[in-house]
C-alpha cells in the first residue's frame, strides 16, 4: 500500500512503531504471521462489508439492462472521494490503530468499489453497439474517480490544517500514502 | 445461503485476495508504481468478463453471479485504492507513471473484459 515510501520528496521515514526493530531490508517490512493474520483477516470483514453496501445500492437503485449505469458510477466515485479523507486522516493527521487502515481504506472501501463491474459495463454497452454511451461511462468514471479522490484529500488536508500546525500531527508524519 | 450471504462470502475473499496480491508483490518487487492493484484490477475484470459470458450462454446461474461476481471479482477490483494511489504518484512528481497506471487500468481492464466475454462464449456459446 505505500506506493512512494522512498519517493521523490518524501524522504522522511514514518515511525510506525518506535519500540520494533529497523526494517530487515530497504523498504520491506518484516513479515510477521500473526499481525499478517489480523491484517488478512480485517481486510476480508471490511471486504464483505464494502461489497454488501454495494449490492444493497445495486438493490437500493437497480440499473435496468441496457441502461447506463448510474448506480456503479455513484458508488466508484464515492469510494474514492471517501478513500481520499479515510487515507489523509490516517497517515497525516492521527496515530492510527494499525488495523483500521486495513479494515477501512484496503477492506470496506476496496471492496465497495469496483473496476471490474465498470470494466465489463464499458465492454458490453461498446459489445451492443453504443459506443457513445460506452466512452462516456469510460471517460466519465475515471475523470469524476480522480476528482473525487483530489477533492477528499485536498480538502481533508486543508481543514486538518489547523490542527496540524498545533501539532496534532504525530511525529514524523509526512505526505506519504 | 441468502444473496447477501453469497455476496459478503465472495467480498471478503475477493478483498483478501486482492491485499495477499499486493503484499506478495511488493515482498518481491517493491517500489512507487503499485503493480499489486494493476494485476487485481486486470484479473478481475477477466474473469467478470469470463462470468458474464457464462451467464449469458446459461452456463452459469444467478447465484453464482452473486458469489463471484458482484461478490468476489466486485471487491477483488477497486476504483478507491486505484485512484489513491494515482493520486499519490502525481504528488510525488511521477506523472508519466500516474497516467500510465490510468490509462493500463481502465484499457486493460476493459481489454481484459472483452477477452473474459469472447473466452466463456466461444467455449459456452
Amino acid at each position: 500500500m505505500t506506493a512512494d515510501g522512498r519517493g521523490h520528496r518524501d524522504v522522511e521515514p514514518e515511525p510506525i512503531d518506535p519500540d520494533l526493530p529497523p526494517e530487515p531490508g530497504p523498504g520491506r517490512a518484516p513479515v510477521r504471521p500473526r499481525a499478517e493474520a489480523l491484517t488478512l483477516a480485517a481486510v476480508a470483514a471490511g471486504g464483505a462489508l464494502g461489497a454488501l453496501a454495494r449490492y444493497g445500492a445495486a438493490l437500493r437503485w437497480p440499473t435496468r439492462p441496457g441502461a447506463f449505469p448510474w448506480t456503479t458510477v455513484g458508488v466508484n466515485v464515492l469510494g474514492c472521494l471517501l478513500i481520499g479523507v479515510l487515507l489523509v486522516v490516517l497517515t497525516e493527521a492521527v496515530t492510527a490503530r494499525p488495523l483500521l487502515r486495513p479494515f477501512l481504506g484496503t477492506g470496506v472501501l476496496g471492496g465497495f468499489t469496483t473496476l471490474s463491474t465498470y470494466a465489463v459495463d464499458v465492454e458490453t454497452l461498446w459489445r451492443e453497439g453504443r459506443a457513445a454511451a460506452g466512452f462516456a461511462l469510460l471517460g466519465a468514471t475515471a475523470m469524476l474517480a480522480m476528482l473525487a479522490v483530489t477533492l477528499g484529500a485536498w480538502g481533508t488536508r486543508r481543514a486538518l490544517r489547523p490542527m496540524l500546525a498545533r501539532g496534532g500531527a504525530r511525529p514524523g508524519a509526512g505526505r506519504r500514502s | 445461503m441468502s444473496g447477501w450471504a453469497l455476496v459478503a462470502a465472495g467480498g471478503a475473499v475477493g478483498a483478501a485476495l486482492r491485499y495477499a496480491v499486493d503484499r506478495g508483490l511488493r515482498l518481491w518487487h517493491d517500489g512507487p508504481f503499485p503493480w499489486g492493484t494493476l494485476l487485481v484490477n486486470l484479473l478481475g475484470s477477466l474473469t467478470l468478463g469470463a462470468l458474464t459470458g457464462a451467464l449469458w450462454a446459461g452456463a452459469a446461474g444467478e447465484r453464482l453471479g452473486l458469489l463471484l461476481g458482484t461478490g468476489l471479482c466486485g471487491a477483488l477490483t477497486t476504483w478507491s485504492t486505484f485512484s489513491y494511489e494515482t493520486l499519490r504518484l502525481a504528488e510525488t512528481g511521477r506523472w508519466p507513471a500516474a497516467t500510465g497506471n490510468v490509462l493500463a487500468s481502465v484499457g486493460g481492464g476493459v481489454a481484459a473484459a472483452w477477452a473474459g466475454h469472447a473466452l466463456a462464449v466461444s467455449w459456452w456459446g
